[in-house]
């Protein structure tokens, strides 16, 4: 890398590939892009409280307007779940690009000289870990009022791959839905009817779970939430440079 | 401008292929084939509904075509054909939602019910009317292609999921004709001889439907576009 520059005669033309081959790796690149999400959130706190609010609410008027008994609970407890879990990271979500776009420093991490399938990721990777923490407030909060155990290791499993499904869609879409007339209500609709694989295959692997079904019951919803996941984050990987080309 | 007189005879002669074959195939849903030995004449219907899922299919497919098509070319071409096709197969999977409903409401006592492949079907059409509502809220034409490619195709995965929902999980009562059956469909008929003629019928008569819709829809499209610009042109020609 020292030498060879000085060797070529025509260096221009060199320097210029190399400004556009991302310089620093790629892994390094997610990985600033999620800690600059998640310092930022740390010290707002404007979001996760937002979220978190938002979901304990959200279980109250469940809880209200389903009026659950024992047995009830047991088996809506998923549904209840993951419905909260969906609207809360909507939340998040909308903010997570909205805000990077009105403050303009979206424009400044399209100059990066990075890679865009990397700015996807970081941002991803944000918007999953701020998904995944509400899911898990949700889980012990859920536990608690509607006195059903959740924290068993397969429906930590399915959490986990149900969240990265939505957050990689989420990502993309609210990546779209910024530049829309009436974005905050674009974002929904984008996004609800595409990642129903992921949220009915979820629900029922998580009903499934929490009833003590046999093993044919959940199992072949998490292969399909997998393959979900997979179809997904190759898709948005391909689709997401022409999302921001501009 | 893409379309010639010639071009407008083809599609004049395919128009009325398409609308003959579609009497003869009803002819054969109504009349010629007997009537399935269980469900009676209800399950007439069935052709009309596989058919209509097919030009659906078919459009929803074209839709993921021209949206990578655009991706590379740029060309709005691309565009106009993934609109057309996005209206052509919302209308088909209403066909076949209606159909279907008219179907379940003898054979299972009920019009809706949410079973996993009704759910699945009725949200792959709300996918695709997000497409158009999509559409409406961007105003940048060049973004809004872009975007509108991107999403036709994300979208298809409500398509796939449609299609595989009662391979991966059997637990539907929605009857499976092609391939393996589940464990306990409700209103499951196997389909041989003057049937499957029927079917065969039906398929390629609905696929002549759907490309020529299509055809139209594009053909308007342009239309709408030529009379815009001369609309332009004869303002510019006014104001001088």
């Amino acid at each position: 890398m020292s030498a060879e520059p000085k060797a070529e005669p025509r260096a221009v033309p060199r320097a210029r590939r190399a400004a556009r081959r991302p310089v620093t790796p790629y892994l390094r690149v997610v990985g600033a892009i999620a800690w600059k999400d998640l310092r930022a959130e740390i010290r707002s706190r404007e979001l996760i409280n937002s979220m978190v609010l938002f979901t304990l609410m959200t279980v109250l008027i469940f809880s209200l307007a389903l009026e659950l008994d024992k047995e009830a609970r047991q088996t809506t407890v998923a549904g209840v779940l993951w419905v909260t879990v969906i609207f809360a990271g909507i939340l998040g979500l909308g903010r997570s690009l909205a805000a990077e776009k009105d403050r303009g420093s979206l424009d400044a991490l399209l100059l990066a000289p990075i890679d865009r399938s990397a700015l996807f990721f970081g941002k991803m990777l944000g918007n999953l870990l701020f998904v995944l923490v509400v899911a898990l407030v949700l889980v012990a909060l859920l536990t608690v009022l509607f006195n059903v155990s959740l924290f068993e290791p397969r429906l930590l499993v399915v959490l986990g791959l149900g969240t990265l499904g939505f957050s990689t869609v989420g990502t993309l879409l609210s990546s779209m839905s910024v530049h829309a007339r009436a974005r905050e209500a674009m974002l929904p609709i984008l996004l609800m009817p595409v990642v129903l694989p992921v949220l009915i295959s979820a629900v029922r692997a998580s009903t499934a779970i929490l009833e003590q079904m046999p093993r044919a019951d959940w199992l072949p919803w998490i292969q399909l939430l997998a393959v979900a996941d997979v179809m997904f984050l190759v898709g948005a990987y391909v689709l997401f440079d022409y999302v921001v080309e501009e | 401008m893409s379309y010639s007189a010639q071009r407008t005879g083809l599609l004049k002669g395919l128009t009325a292929l398409a609308a003959v074959l579609f009497a003869v195939a009803i002819y054969l849903d109504l009349f010629w084939v007997g009537p399935e030995a269980t469900q009676g004449a209800a399950q007439r219907v069935f052709y009309v509904h596989l058919g209509a899922f097919l030009g659906a299919f078919i459009a929803f497919s074209a839709v993921v075509v021209a949206g990578i098509a655009y991706l590379r070319t740029r060309n709005p071409k691309w565009d106009t054909l993934g609109l057309a096709s996005v209206e052509m197969g919302l209308g088909f999977s209403l066909i076949t939602i209606i159909t279907g409903m008219t179907w379940a409401r003898p054979i299972w006592n009920t019009w809706w019910t949410w079973d996993p492949r009704l759910t699945s079907v009725a949200i792959m059409w709300l996918a695709y009317a997000a497409y158009v509502m999509l559409r409406t809220g961007i105003e940048d034409p060049e973004r809004r292609r872009r975007f509108a490619a991107v999403y036709g195709i994300i979208a298809f995965a409500s398509v796939i999921f449609t299609i595989v929902i009662v391979r991966v999980r059997p637990d539907t009562i929605h009857p499976v004709v092609a391939g393996p059956t589940q464990a306990d469909p409700t209103g499951g008929f196997e389909v041989a001889g003057d049937m499957k003629t029927t079917l065969f019928f039906n398929m390629i008569t609905f696929a002549l439907i759907t490309l020529v819709l299509v055809w139209h829809r594009i053909r308007l499209e342009n239309l709408v576009h030529y009379i815009e610009r001369r609309k332009m042109e004869v303002l510019a020609e006014l104001s001088r």
